[in-house]
């Protein structure tokens, strides 16, 4: 059942393993970026704290802006789209992005569905908070996903639960008898072929990444730990005080995410961290994960 | 000559695990390189798929950088995939950046342009017989010359695309994304070769 490309479109997130992929607003923070070593960059308009604390609309990023990103850097660049807004997509791709993300991050377009990214040729990723969620971005199309986790928080908790929740799922299924899994694809709501591929895998027919929260290594390690394959570190790195030196404590933590001596050394000296909310003391419209269906 | 050789995978960063997997099955015995001293008990080394500059960044403020060119230097084989082969290369364009300089090539990255511009096609490979390999090109570099000691053991769309030169091997595709492991298995072969050399054996490799 594999689509047409989508060895290429799993393939590049297949490159992006054990990387770093860092959100930036401008060429000298995407270049700040590739040479602290960050995998790729998302080109954003404002990162996802100041999306939270400026409210409004927030829409893709225009496009002379990822276009000096994407001259500023030779590693892929990524860049949002809102949930179902097939056209942006389509702008970005002839805009020539190395992959997409629909995004919880921006005011959604389409309250009903996301994108059908099967008829693009650049890939996408997009977020999830549990398995079903998860196959069901597959079934559309996406060729990576990343938890949702609380986006522009620099509160790790969520990224956790949801992380642990998709690994838990997928245990779960592998652990059921075949004859149980038509109802389980129902109870999920999550197409049949892909549910029964997870139950024979114990995993994910795409990498899973982690993000929403990411704001110092040990957060990036523990993402890791858990079973994550690379990060996305959104506000974290250029709403700290030291961009350049946190970043490149990241990239090595999720390096070395298992050993705690290299932690402990990048996690020195790292100057103030963005300063995070309280998650629980946020109104449940003002979450970002909720975004997407 | 031994049965079995021991080949790391550099795990820095990149798609490691994949050809972890490839080698196993291929027959050789794997472990993962993160720190330069886990090079000394290897007979080859696999540098793989991911993004060329992250690997420098993560190899600089190590002894990575000499420590693998002393490893090549004492008899290792290494081979290289798409930023592994834009590591080996002696010469490195778009843009220019540091590498190991033991391949004598130069490359340029990104030759065939963004993600959009990745591809796959069937092509032959003279010395793995058929059927033709399934090549996989994701932001794939291009060779743009070869030094004359470079073998080219396959081309694709009238570039060179798998190269040799003694105990280097390094392909612009990525063979560990495909069930084939018959390239693993070659390079396997070549460290087998490499480490007769070391005990006194003779091989055909320069």
């Amino acid at each position: 059942m594999e689509q047409t490309g989508l060895v290429l479109k799993t393939g590049l997130a297949e490159m992006l393993r054990g990387g770093v992929i860092m959100d930036v607003t401008n060429a000298t923070q995407a270049k700040i970026a590739e040479d602290a070593g960050a995998v790729s960059v998302m080109a954003l308009e404002r990162v996802p704290a100041d999306i939270r604390a400026e409210g409004g609309i927030a829409r893709m990023a225009s496009p002379r802006k990822i276009r000096e990103i994407m001259n500023a850097v030779s590693i892929p660049v990524m860049a949002k789209v809102r949930i179902g807004h097939f056209v942006e997509a389509q702008v970005l791709e002839a805009l020539g992005v190395d992959y997409i993300d629909e995004s919880e991050v921006l005011t959604p377009a389409d309250e009903e569905h996301h994108i059908d990214k099967l008829r693009f040729k650049v890939p996408f990723v997009c977020g999830c908070r549990d398995l079903g969620e998860a196959l069901r971005r597959i079934a559309e199309g996406a060729a990576l996903i990343r938890t949702k986790g609380e986006a522009g928080s620099g509160n790790i908790v969520e990224a956790v639960r949801h992380l642990r929740c998709v690994i838990r799922d997928m245990k779960i299924l592998h652990s059921l008898p075949e004859e149980e899994l038509v109802h389980k694809s129902k109870e999920m709501g999550a197409p049949y072929e892909l549910v029964k591929m997870v139950a024979r895998d114990a995993k994910l027919p795409v990498p899973n990444f982690a993000a929403g929260g990411i704001a110092t290594p040990a957060d990036a390690a523990l993402c890791m730990q858990l079973g994550a394959e690379t990060c996305f570190v959104g506000s974290g790195i250029f709403k700290s005080g030291d961009p350049e030196k946190r970043a490149k404590a990241i990239v090595k933590a999720v390096t070395h995410f298992r050993d705690p001596e290299i932690l402990l050394q990048v996690s020195e000296d790292l100057g103030e961290p963005m300063k995070g909310i309280d998650i629980s003391k946020l109104d449940e419209k003002d979450l970002l994960q909720t975004r997407g269906w | 000559m031994i049965t079995r050789p021991r080949i790391g995978v550099l795990a820095l960063q990149g798609d490691f695990a994949k050809h972890a997997e490839a080698l196993a099955a291929a027959g050789a015995s794997v472990n993962e390189v993160r720190v330069p001293s886990q090079l000394e008990a290897l007979d080859g080394l696999i540098i793989p798929g991911g993004e060329s500059t992250t690997l420098l960044k993560l190899m600089e403020g190590t002894t990575f950088i000499d420590d693998i060119r002393r490893f090549h230097g004492r008899g290792g084989a290494i081979y290289g995939t798409c930023a592994g082969l834009i590591l080996l290369a002696k010469q490195v364009r778009n843009p220019m950046q540091r590498s190991l300089e033991l391949l004598d090539a130069e490359v340029l990255r990104n030759g065939y342009g963004r993600q959009i511009e990745s591809f796959e096609k069937q092509a032959p490979i003279k010395c793995l017989g058929n059927p033709p390999f399934r090549m996989i090109f994701i932001r794939a570099p291009t060779i743009e010359t070869l030094g004359r000691g470079v073998e080219i053991l396959a081309t694709c769309n009238n570039r060179p695309v798998m190269v040799r030169s003694g105990r280097l091997l390094a392909t612009t595709f990525h063979p560990e994304l495909t069930p084939d492991i018959r390239i693993h298995k070659f390079f396997a072969v070549m460290c087998m070769e490499c480490a007769a050399v070391d005990t006194g054996e003779v091989c055909g490799v320069r």
